[in-house]
């Protein structure tokens, strides 16, 4: 694999983490914190992928690649299961609104 | 190397329609377009393992998963304003940027060692098993942990027998 090819993948990871990154600060809606923290997870999957490539290990850079794509997911989710009852107790998917909340 | 640039272009351009997209479930399908794309450009990179896996968990059981909490929590339109004001979101992302070139350009930068012949799923298997155990404990605590958030409470016989002599008298 030519050194023209990794460049290219490490601006794409630049790229989606920056997204991931974007959308994590700037969404409100609960389940688009949850989508913004999965393209910031593709890019951790993506680096894991090319820095296994680059050190000459893509061996142990594709299990930890597999270990992470596991892990994301069972953190999306226990994500979503609470965005969902965040939504049937407090009525709202907003941040916002369940930051001002008081008991 | 054309076809990986133009793979990973249309991945940035899907991972961005998923932020900018105003309804749920658009956002969800910008997204599984994106896993997929990224599963194409994994593949191509020399890791078809990792791809198909990836299509699988992130193209497939992440949407089912997204459709579903969608349909149950139900579309919802929140405002565009954010709680972090915009400048500030750039000025902390350029940061983040800054920081994240620092850290991984000097391993950029260093010369190739040669390729090691350890195959992926001996690597897998039998270098790193205890990835491999903590991934099914995660599993099985990550369904378990869902399945009790989802669980609907269970009314009290009491009551709901209260209930239901009122509605027959």
């Amino acid at each position: 694999m030519s050194g023209g090819v990794w460049t290219i993948v490490m601006v794409a990871v630049f790229g989606l983490v920056a997204i991931g990154i974007y959308g994590l600060l700037i969404v409100r809606n609960l389940i688009k914190i949850v989508v913004a923290l999965q393209v910031f997870a593709k890019g951790t999957i993506l680096i894991m992928v090319a820095a296994g490539g680059m050190s000459g290990r893509p061996a142990v850079g594709q299990s930890l690649a597999i270990t992470v794509i596991v892990a994301d997911t069972v953190v999306t989710v226990m994500a979503l299961a609470l965005a969902i009852q965040v939504r049937r107790w407090c009525g709202t998917l907003d941040t916002r609104v369940i930051s001002k909340l008081r008991r | 190397m054309e076809i990986q640039t133009l793979v990973l272009c249309a991945t940035l351009l899907c991972a961005l329609q998923a932020i900018r997209a105003p309804r749920l479930l658009i956002s969800a399908l910008w997204l599984a377009g994106c896993s997929a794309l990224l599963a194409l450009s994994i593949a191509l990179l020399g890791a078809p393992e990792v791809g198909v896996v990836e299509l699988s968990v992130g193209a497939g059981l992440v949407t089912v998963i997204f459709v579903f909490a969608i349909s149950v929590a139900g579309e919802e339109t929140v405002g565009t304003t954010s709680i972090v004001p915009r400048p500030l979101a750039w000025v902390l992302l350029a940061l983040f940027l800054f920081l994240l070139i620092l850290l991984t350009l000097p391993g950029f930068l260093l010369p190739a060692v040669p390729r090691e012949a350890l195959p992926f799923l001996r690597a897998l298997w039998d270098a790193r098993s205890l990835d491999t155990v903590l991934q099914v404990a995660m599993i099985f605590s990550g369904v378990l942990g869902s399945l009790g958030l989802l669980a609907e409470r269970k009314e009290s016989g009491r009551g709901s027998g209260g209930a239901r002599q009122g509605a027959s008298s």
